[in-house]
């Protein structure tokens, strides 16, 4: 029996898990593993929320990838610009060339400021560790005005992440008594507050008790940083003088550039089996697919087992019919201490219980405890 | 009801779709495709019912129809702007 190449593309959250789980089911003699990563650093993403508050820096939320990962992982660190699905090989920026029996691309999302006119210039965001000091700073300047947050496009990673920082802004201001000063007002893109119905049902009556204005079928076209307004495509327009918006996400530039994906660069996945539509042996994980479920670790965590099942079943030849039911568990900080939980599938719509202090411990307890339950697979 | 006889640019099947939900599936759809194309989705949220035909009028766009299925319904999109 030859050996099988496994080549994980991407080492965040989804791609670690699912090298460290293939080399637990598989020995050396039946699979070789190579993880690639652009910067062989692990980051824990939801760290970042918390910095523009003055919470822990950056760097807290990150971790050498080779110290997370299995011995029998091979890790290359580089940049892998292509891939060619049916010649079954990665290239990497340096022309190597990674041949693959199954290749599973976790390269997550990308970040695209330029994608909304205007973004780079007039808007705050939280969702690189830069973003998020430079609005730390500006947050400690910030003297009272209006603030206006919300997301500049669709998709984006964590949907909970606005609301819950509007939540967090809102007691940071108060604390600091700027909140008399400040007017909040948080955009959503649909007719409620949140996507989840039963979660805009509580969610409202605590932002009007709050004093945080909401408008609703907000999806912004463009920013105008000169005169300080942001403009939606349903004809709104609104001033600011502190704008924090999601910012436009995409897909890796190596799925577009080799033919894999949609325009934007989201990699085409079978909503159950995660295998690639057009390539069987080729798996999406993450954010990276176009899957309907919140691009979100919880997400890539629950598909890595299935993608695991499979691939490792197969080289054994026991094939495992594993599928991915769409299974999502977050935690939604609601402010002044308390937090709620969403827990769901393709068939179980969440029931999230009323916020209490539990969920924002649990929330926290995640945090610290990820580096040790979920690259491990403990969870 | 049957599907009209139309060419379908994108099919999104966002059945049991809870978050981000069948409405910003379709927004994401639509944005993702050029001027004049028929974009569909599939919903088994009954909230869809009522939001999907809402923002598509907010939003400029026309409103083929809903065209119920088996368990699910299939709403019809064409983006003009
Ligand atoms: C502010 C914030 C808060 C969040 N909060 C939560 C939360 O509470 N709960 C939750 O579940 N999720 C949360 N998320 C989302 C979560 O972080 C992501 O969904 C998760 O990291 C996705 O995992 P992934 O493996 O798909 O991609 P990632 O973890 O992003 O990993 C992708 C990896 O691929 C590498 N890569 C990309 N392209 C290449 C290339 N061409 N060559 C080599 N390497 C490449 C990158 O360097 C990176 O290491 C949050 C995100 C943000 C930004």
């Amino acid at each position: 029996m030859t050996v099988k190449q496994i080549v994980v593309l991407g080492g965040g959250v989804g791609g670690t898990l699912v090298a460290n789980l293939l080399a637990g089911q598989l020995t050396r003699k039946q699979a070789q593993i190579t993880l690639i990563d652009r910067t062989g650093k692990h980051v824990y993403q939801p760290g970042w929320l918390y910095v523009p508050f003055g919470g822990a820096p950056p760097e807290r939320w990150e971790r050498n990838e080779r110290s997370l990962l299995r011995r029998s992982v091979d890790l290359l660190i580089g940049d892998a610009v292509k891939v060619d699905p049916h010649e079954r090989f990665v290239e990497m920026a340096d022309g190597t060339q990674l041949p693959f029996d199954y290749l599973i691309i976790s390269t997550g999302a990308r970040i695209d400021p330029d994608a909304v006119p205007g973004y780079r210039e007039g808007a705050h965001h939280f969702y690189t560790a830069e973003a998020a000091l430079r609005l730390h700073a500006a947050l400690r300047e910030f003297t009272g005005g209006k603030v206006v947050i919300g997301v500049a496009d669709i998709p984006y990673k964590c949907p909970p992440a606005p609301l819950e920082f509007t939540f967090m802004l809102e007691d940071e201001l108060r604390k600091r008594g700027l909140r008399e000063k400040t007017e909040i007002t948080y955009l959503s893109p649909i007719g409620r507050v949140f996507t989840i119905e039963s979660v805009a049902e509580f969610v409202t009556p605590m932002l009007e008790e709050r004093g945080i204005n909401y408008e609703l079928f907000f999806n912004t076209e463009s920013i105008d940083p000169v005169e300080r307004t942001v403009s939606s495509l349903e004809g709104t327009t609104l001033p600011y003088d502190l704008l924090v918006l999601v910012p436009p996400h995409r897909g890796a530039k190596l799925i577009i550039d080799s033919g894999l994906g949609d325009v934007q660069g989201w990699l085409p996945t079978d909503r159950e089996t995660l295998q690639h539509k057009q390539f069987p042996y080729i798996y999406g994980l993450g954010d990276a697919t176009d899957l309907p479920v919140s691009k979100s670790g919880a997400a890539a965590h629950f598909e890595a087992k299935v993608i695991a099942h499979r691939i490792a079943g197969e080289i054994k030849g026991k094939p495992s019919d594993e599928r991915y039911h769409g299974q999502v568990m977050c935690f939604l900080e609601t402010g002044r201490g308390q937090a709620t939980q969403l827990v769901f599938d393709y068939t179980h719509p969440p029931q999230p219980p009323k916020p209490s202090a539990y969920y924002h411990y649990e929330k926290a307890l995640l945090n610290r405890a990820y580096w040790h339950l979920v690259p491990t697979g403990i969870v | 009801m049957t599907t009209p006889n139309i060419t379908i640019d994108k099919e999104i099947d966002a059945r049991g779709s809870h978050c981000p939900g069948p409405m910003m599936e379709l927004i994401r759809g639509i944005k993702s495709v050029p001027v004049g194309s028929v974009v569909a989705v599939l919903s088994s949220d009954p909230g869809s019912a009522k939001d999907i035909p809402i923002w598509v009028q907010k939003a400029g766009h026309e409103f083929i129809g809903a065209f119920p299925e088996q368990g699910y319904t299939r709403f019809i999109v064409r983006k003009t702007r």
